[in-house]
């Protein structure tokens, strides 16, 4: 088993934890556990977001960037962990457990 | 077409070319200076001259080419797929997402991303600790029966039976209680019988912390709110007494035997006053006076207790005084009848404002309820009675009669529903009337020989949370 399935079966299991994404710079999908139409609206939102979410940093002071984004919701908590090239995004639903 | 025009010249018209070189300095004209011209002219002192010292400015304009903006914006749904391959062809789609899982850098980013994931997982995981359990779920009652458990047993020091007649709380802190000792009954004092009274320390049962030595068997004892070292006692005799603890056992002041009530004083409460002294009290000889404790010389006012206005007063045995309500106040009587008083009535007869019919025997306790200060409380006969002041007729509540006269009552602080009634017998009895309305939620036989063995008992209950 490779090392990113290791990885992605680890956070799965981990309970609450509704889906994992993994998203590239360009909003593409890479690899997903969750429906194909939810993984794009996913995608492509969150990896938006996180631009913006990063250049705001940025914009406030040059020497900082974005590490992680937690955006807790009624209904789910939704984490991004983003990198230069890839997004790691998912989405939790910490009262379940 | 082209344009063409042609123009000539001889070139001997052109004139000479310029032949230009370095050569020396040579001097072209020479005028020497006149000293005669030097007469005509006058020095000037001083000089005004004027300048300008601000900068020199210099306004220029010039249009530059116009630089056209515009917003744009797009919507990413499917993400930015590069050109040749088609995000709806799945087959190209797996190809590319192939291509991208053999990268080296995605390996080590989901790798090290995942680690950053995992603690925020774990921490939506994490148990909280001061997390409250069962929030929405409704008190339940508890299923204990109720009870009462004696704490501790203040026995009168002198062996001479007499009854406690009075009980006071130490203001605000109930670490003190003030206890008066007399027997009531009349002509009924056995042979050397000790006058005095105490105040005991609800820790110490075993000695009074102070005894108080009045001329007379105190009856009532009052602490004064505003200042805990200063209580009040009546006496047997009709005397109202002034206690400093400060002081020691000896009263400081007393009303002169001539003014003061014609029997025992059987009830003296404090008034709500900006000093603190006002205190007014009530005997059977069927009068109210009004004290000053600063000046206890004479009565600072006075009331007779005449419901019928003919002269024939009624004694009063209680006083009851709510300092919500500064200027009413109400009298409990011996045959029973209960009075709502206005103190700022003109003729000291017009006082009594209401009358409720009361009690089969003499009022014995009076108490209005804490909480809804319209409904009151009365014990005389067998029964205690709950009244509310806007119905005259009857009380709109009463307990069953009693095998046993009742003594005393007085509502619960917390609860506006509860109050506790004490009985000859030496029973004490907690009403909850939410509860059950035709029998005391508990009965309880305080401490049993101290109640049983004392045939002049007039318990008084006062209690405290």
């Amino acid at each position: 088993m490779s090392e990113v399935e290791e990885t992605m079966r680890r956070i799965q299991s981990h309970p609450g934890v509704v889906g994992v994404i993994i998203v590239n710079a360009e909003g593409i999908p890479i690899r997903t556990t969750l429906d194909n139409s939810a993984t794009t609206q996913y995608a492509a939102l969150i990896q938006q977001l996180s631009s913006k979410a990063r250049s705001a940093v940025r914009d406030i002071d040059p020497q900082n960037d974005l590490c992680f984004l937690r955006i807790r919701t009624l209904k789910h908590e939704i984490m991004v962990a983003p990198d230069k090239e890839y997004l790691l995004i998912v989405v939790q639903n910490p009262s379940e457990t | 077409m082209e344009i063409v025009h042609v123009y000539t010249r001889a070139r001997k018209e052109f004139g000479r070319q310029p032949k230009l070189s370095d050569n020396s300095a040579e001097l072209c004209v020479d005028v020497a200076p006149n000293p005669a011209e030097k007469d005509y002219t006058v020095k000037r002192n001083p000089c005004d001259t004027g300048m300008y010292t601000g900068p020199d400015l210099s306004e220029h304009e010039c249009n530059t080419e116009t630089f056209e903006t515009e917003s744009r914006g797009m919507n990413h749904i499917e993400g930015g797929w590069p050109k040749d391959i088609n995000p709806q062809e799945a087959e190209q789609v797996i190809r590319y997402r192939k291509k991208v899982e053999k990268d080296e850098g995605y390996i080590t980013t989901v790798a090290h991303l995942g680690e950053m994931m995992e603690h925020c997982i774990k921490q939506n995981n994490a148990i909280d600790i001061y997390q409250r359990y069962f929030e929405e779920s409704p008190i339940t009652p508890s299923d204990d029966p109720p009870a009462a458990k004696t704490v501790n047993i203040f026995k009168d020091p002198s062996s001479t039976k007499r009854a406690v007649s009075s009980i006071s709380w130490y203001p605000n802190e109930g670490h003190k209680i003030a206890v008066a000792y007399s027997v009531v009954e009349f002509q009924r004092w056995p042979k050397d019988m000790p006058f005095e009274s105490y105040i005991w320390n609800v820790e110490n049962p075993n000695k009074p912390e102070l005894s108080l030595k009045p001329i007379s068997p105190l009856v009532t004892l009052e602490y004064n709110p505003k200042d805990p070292h200063t209580l009040i006692g009546g006496c047997y005799n009709g005397q109202l007494l002034l206690f400093d603890t400060r002081k020691g056992s000896q009263f400081v002041d007393s009303t002169p035997i001539e003014k003061s009530h014609r029997d025992p004083i059987f009830s003296s409460l404090f008034l709500q006053s900006k000093t603190g002294t006002d205190c007014f009290t009530t005997s059977p000889d069927g009068y109210v006076y009004w004290w000053d404790i600063r000046k206890l010389g004479e009565p600072t006012e006075f009331m007779n207790i005449d419901p019928n206005k003919n002269g024939n007063l009624v004694g009063g045995t209680v006083l009851e005084y709510e300092s919500t309500m500064p200027t009413k106040f109400m009298i409990g009587t011996e045959f029973g009848q209960i009075y709502s008083c206005n103190r700022k009535a003109k003729d000291p007869s017009d006082k009594i404002a209401v009358t409720f019919p009361g009690h089969h025997g003499p009022v014995s306790a009076l108490t209005r309820n804490p909480f809804y200060p319209k409904f009151f409380l009365s014990v005389g006969d067998w029964t205690a009675r709950v009244w509310c002041e806007d119905i005259k007729e009857s009380s709109i509540m009463w307990t069953p009669y009693n095998t046993c006269p009742l003594s005393d009552c007085v509502w619960s602080p917390t609860r506006p529903g509860v109050f506790l009634t004490s009985r000859m017998d030496g029973y004490l009895d907690m009403w909850d009337l939410l509860f059950k309305q035709d029998d005391p939620t508990l009965s309880f036989n305080g401490g049993q020989e101290h109640f049983l063995g004392n045939p002049y008992i007039l318990a008084t209950v006062d209690i405290k949370y």
